[in-house]
Parts: C-alpha cells; structure tokens; sequence
C-alpha cells in the first residue's frame, strides 16, 4: 500500500468517453492501474476500449465491480455533483483533476466527504502516483522510479520538473501526491505529510509549496511538532507581486499573507531545508536521505 | 474578478441592502449634472480597482455643483496605484454618526465562509486585525445552512451593543443575511461595507462596497460576467485570457511562456536567480495547441520590453510536438526580431526537437541551462 492508493485500489474513471478521460484512462491502465469501471450519464452498457464496463451511475459501477476509488474528468461545472455522486456510492477516495470548479461548490461538498468518511484530493490537481504500482491522474509515469523520496506539491508540471530532478539524480520516489493549485482542495498538506510518516516505503519528503494561502506555514508547524523524516521545501512565486493571481486560483498574495519570503522563513524556522532551484531538491533531499 | 464599487453598490441594492443613491460619472459635466440633481453636499470617489483611494486623493467631498466639476476634473485621469480612472461615483455626503465594518470572506485555512464585524470602521480591516484583534467578531457560515440568525443577531450586538442601539443592531443583523445572500448569487469570495454607517437619522447605510468574485462561478452567472470593466484592465491580459492563456505582465525584460503554473512561476523566479528579470508570467495551459503557442508568442513580443523569449516547457499533457509546431508556425506568421531559448522535455520529446531541428532551432534539455543563456541573450 502507497499513499492513499495502491495495489488494492480499484478505480472508477468519471467522464471516461471524454477527450480526456479516454485518454488517461488508457495512461492509466498501461500503468498497471485497476481501472474496473467507467461512468458516463447515458453510455451505460457500453464497454470502453471493449474492456473497461461504463455504467450510467456510479451506485452501479460500485455494486458490480467493488470500487473503492474513483477520479473525474468531468467538465468544471459538473464536477463537485460528480463528487458527491461518488460519495454517496460509498467511494472512499475521489481524485478531481478537473481545472476550475467554483469554490463554492467545494465548500460545499468537503464537509460531505467529512461525513462519509471519504477522502476528496483535488480539484485542479494531477492526481498521485506510486511508482511501479498504481496512478491515479495525469502524472507521466515515465519520469518517476521506485525510492524513498514522498513527494507532494501544489502544482503540475513543476511537481513533475522535481521528480525528474530527483529520479535523474538517483533518488526514486515512494509515491507522490498533487494537492492542487486551489484555494479550496479536499487533501492538504499535513494529511500527505502524516501519510508519509507513517509509510514504512518513505525515508524522506519533498514539500513543493507556493504563493497564496498559509497552508505551508500549516504544514512547517506540522513537520517540527510531528514528523522524524526529513523534509525538503521549495516555494514558487518569489519573483510575483501582490494582488495578482498566478494561474493558480490559489495563487495569490493577500495583503501580507501568503507570500514566497513568509513561506520560506516558516519553512526555515521549522527545521525545512529549502531549496532555491528545483533542481537543489534534489540535492538537499539526496544529502539527506 | 474585480468589479467597481458601483457595481457592488447596486449588487447589495438588488438584494435589499439601503445603500445611498448614487450617479456613475465620466466626465467632470456629468459629475456637475449629478450634483445639482443631489442637490446637497456630494461626494465623488474614482472607481478603480484599487485599495486606498482616499489616501491617493481619489474621494472628495464637494459644497457645490461647480466644485464638484472641479474635483472630478482632476479626479478623471489621475492614477491609483498605476489604474487610470476612468469613472466617478456620485452620492450625497452622508452625516456619519458612526462608521462600521462588516465583510463575508473565504476563509482559506477554516475551509469556510465567514463574516467579520467590528464597530472600528472606516479603516483598513487588517490594521485593525494587527493593532486591535478584539474589535473584531468573526463567525464561520456553515454552507449547507447559510448564516444562522442567532448568529448574525450576535454579530449585529457587537456592532452596536448599547440598548438604546436595538434598533440599529437588528438592521445590521438583516444586512447581514442580505450581503451573504448577495454574496453567494455573485459568486463572490469577499464581499464587504466599510464603512457601514449610522447615519444623523439614526438609519444603517452601506456607503461604500467591495466584491471580489470567483472567476470559476462565472460560468454560470452571465450577469456579473457583464459586469466586466475591460478598460480596467490591461488589453495584453484581455487577449491573453480570449485565447485561453493565463498570462500577468511584469516590469521585466525576459519574455517567459511555460505550461503549467506552477513551473511558470519557478521559471520566474529562476530568471531572477541568474540576475535577469521576468517581462511577464505566462501559462499556455494543458491541453496545448499550436495556435495557442502562436498566440502566446505574439502577446509577448507585443510587449517593446521584451530582449528575449524564453519556452520552458515539460510535456505532460502538453506535447512538445505541438509547442514546437507552435514557434515554426509563430516564427512563419511574423518576423522575430529578438533571440529565443527553448526548453523542450517529455511527452513527445524526439518529435518536437526534430521540428525545431529542421527551422534551425536548438532546443535545450535543462531548466537551469535554458534560463541563464535566455538572461544571457536579453542583455
């Protein structure tokens, strides 16, 4: 078992007939994922690349295949009702990759996920894998390897720049998690960090955190309170001004709060080595593991 | 987003907030108008958006109809904090018995909306989160109930807690239901009075209005999409978001297009690193085209400060196949006067760099080594 996913996770794909959903879901099972079931509202019955069954609801992909996971790609409009779909079949974790769902929908459906016992990770997030076993996302499986280092991160494709930072220096990771680049995601930080913790596989984590928010400064307190493994931090956005929002919904410095300089200075004020290039996680990491 | 203060006003009157009248302005004749229809002692606000207008001298009360023209001729095409105004406010100067605050926010860290309070109006709410945190009340808003009574009658209290203020605490408690109403209908992730007033009749007026929305509800509220003040923008940002791209310009001169924002920000700051500085922030997104490649490429030698373009690009979903299409068709479509570095890695990796090959294009492997020859070239 990995991080929130692994060997006995058995996968729904949501919105698996749209451009891209077929084209992860194919990703994905390559991977080696279980991916049991697909669910799109009408398709029912049909088989996607006559080997996956698509159901019209998730309650039913449930009830004939044991899912226990699913991830959505659904458009951004329909993606928190996805959710709560979901939850409500009695899914346990539920990965949202999709890109601009209203924050309000997501306040609305994380205290479900509370209720239900149920693990939301997302939205706008690449999703997790754990190298040489399962994934769950978009993450390339070809840069990662099998290792010690836990990776978790707000962002895409930064998060894949300092995975093959690592992998190219030698450094194969245990699994890596992509929270998201929203004000509002289900999975945070700390609950990867505790995760990591108490995963016999990992030795060590890469924290990739930027502008916006407190949620590294959370987690910096976390890490000197809680955690025995090291861990390594990197912070995007150094160079943005306030006010503006950097891609990232989340991204964006407040007043004060929120900004590179803050982030760096709690990182380093709780025993988090930080690293100016992407490329150093790797060294910092390496020294320390 | 960020609407106006007119925009927000006329938000909080359609959800049966009193807010005083007012008259939107663009010219120092209107402003003159405006006034003599008040017909008493006006005060005109520019409407930018931007913090700290009063300090920038963009709100001045006015006695008469001709100073009123006066102030808002030299109001109408100052600058606040580099936003040209364009537009002035127009309302009858109230008699300010007292001055409140009351906001709804998104609580980041609580995962919540929540209203704020504090009878310390009129300023800055974060200097009185700093210098006077007891002056504020703060109750989070369960979203699957809304705000409960008891809890915007509590939060009405504490604005005015004295008995005689009955009165004024019940309309401040049923302001406060309409701005979460008026909240959750626009989408927004603050919305806030400062200040709220006791006026000389006794009477609890919003005189002033802030709203920031979710540019993700926009989808499905048209009607505050309409509300969009593209003359307040910048016109580069405008075309950026038409062709999908999510771009901010900086003061530098190194030119960056990158996918993902995450890396786009790193790329930043690596620019900084090497001693160069960042012309923009630039995110041609996921699923890349070549046409988005060409549109990126034209928005940022748009821009005269711009030495030298740097791609930095890690295929995930995006295709290095396309990126490359992207620059050989850009670089057909115009003439590029200035140098060009690329970083080409991942998903079809081979592909793209046998496209660039063929232009004559060499495209590097490293972030580190792509940003310093990028800072080189830019001089």
């Amino acid at each position: 078992m990995g991080i929130f996913i692994g060997g006995d996770t058995k996968l729904i794909v949501q919105g698996i007939t749209g451009r891209d959903g077929s084209f992860h879901a194919r990703q994905m099972i390559g991977y080696g994922t279980q991916v049991v079931a697909g669910v799109t509202p009408g398709r029912g019955g049909k088989a996607f690349d006559d080997a996956v069954p698509v159901f019209d609801t998730v309650a039913e992909a449930v009830a004939e295949t044991g899912a226990n996971a699913s991830v959505v790609y659904v458009p951004a409009r329909f993606a928190a009702d996805a959710g709560f779909e979901a939850i409500s079949a009695g899914v346990e974790l539920v990965v949202i990759i999709t890109e601009g769902v209203p924050v309000a929908d997501m306040l609305r459906l994380l205290p479900y996920a509370r209720e239900h016992g149920a693990r939301i990770v997302g939205p706008n997030c690449p999703g997790l894998i754990v190298p040489g076993v399962c994934k769950v996302g978009i993450l390339p499986g070809n840069i990662v390897a099998e290792g010690p280092a836990g990776i978790v991160s707000r962002s895409g494709t930064l998060t894949y720049e300092v995975i093959d930072c690592l992998t190219k220096a030698g450094i194969g990771q245990s699994a890596c998690v992509g929270i998201g680049g929203d004000p509002i995601v289900g999975t945070s930080f700390v609950d990867c960090l505790e995760a990591f913790e108490n995963d016999p596989r990992t030795a060590g984590v890469a924290l990739i955190g930027e502008i916006g928010g407190t949620d590294e400064q959370v987690a910096a307190e976390y890490v000197s309170k809680h955690m025995t493994k090291p861990v390594v931090g990197f912070i995007a956005g150094r160079s943005a001004p306030p006010g503006r929002r950097m891609g990232h919904a989340g991204a964006i410095i407040s007043g004060a709060e929120g900004t590179a300089a803050e982030k760096v200075r709690s990182f380093q004020e709780n025993g988090i080595a930080v690293a100016e290039r992407p490329v150093e996680v790797a060294d910092l990491l390496g020294a320390r593991l | 987003m960020n609407i106006h203060e007119y925009q927000a006003r006329a938000i909080l009157r359609d959800h049966g907030i009193p807010v005083p009248e007012g008259f939107v302005a663009v010219t120092p004749g209107e402003v003159r108008r405006a006034a003599e229809e008040i017909g008493a002692q006006v005060v005109v606000k520019a409407q930018v958006h931007a913090g700290g207008r009063g300090k920038a001298g963009g709100v001045k009360l006015a006695s008469t109809p001709a100073e009123a023209q006066e102030l808002a001729g030299a109001i109408l095409g100052m600058e606040i904090k580099g936003h040209a105004v364009r537009k002035v406010l127009v309302g009858p100067a109230e008699t300010i018995a007292s001055e409140a605050y009351v906001g709804i926010v998104l609580d980041r860290a609580q995962q919540a909306d929540a209203v704020m309070v504090s009878p310390a109006g009129g300023v800055d709410i974060e200097e009185v989160a700093a210098t006077n945190p007891a002056a504020i009340m703060t109750r989070r808003i369960d979203p699957r109930y809304g705000l409960f009574d008891h809890q915007a009658g509590e939060l009405g209290r504490f604005l005015y807690p004295e008995a005689e203020k009955a009165k004024q605490a019940r309309s401040a408690a049923a302001i406060l239901q309409k701005l979460y109403e008026a909240y959750l209908g626009s989408g927004a992730t603050l919305a806030e009075i400062n200040p709220l007033i006791v006026n000389g009749a006794g009477e609890v007026l919003a005189i002033d209005a802030k709203m920031n929305i979710d540019d993700n509800a926009l989808f499905r509220l048209p009607q505050i999409e309409a509300l969009r003040d593209p003359e307040a923008e910048d016109p580069a940002e405008t075309a950026a978001r038409a062709a999908g791209l999510s771009y901010v310009r900086l003061d530098g001169n190194i030119g960056c297009c990158v996918n993902g924002a995450g890396l786009a920000m790193a790329t930043m700051d690596l620019v900084k690193h090497y001693g160069g500085e960042p012309a923009n922030f630039l995110d041609i997104g996921g699923s890349s085209n070549p046409a988005k490649v060409v549109a990126a490429l034209e928005l940022i030698t748009a821009d005269s400060a711009v030495s030298s373009v740097l791609f930095n690009i890690f295929g995930g979903i995006t295709r290095c196949d396309d990126v490359a299409r992207g620059i050989v068709q850009a670089t057909d479509s115009f003439d590029l006067q200035i140098p060009i570095t690329i970083r080409l890695t991942g998903t079809n990796q081979a592909e793209g760099l046998a496209i660039l090959a063929r232009r004559g294009f060499q495209a590097l492997s490293d972030m580190d080594g792509a940003v310093r020859t990028a800072v080189e070239l830019g001089g």
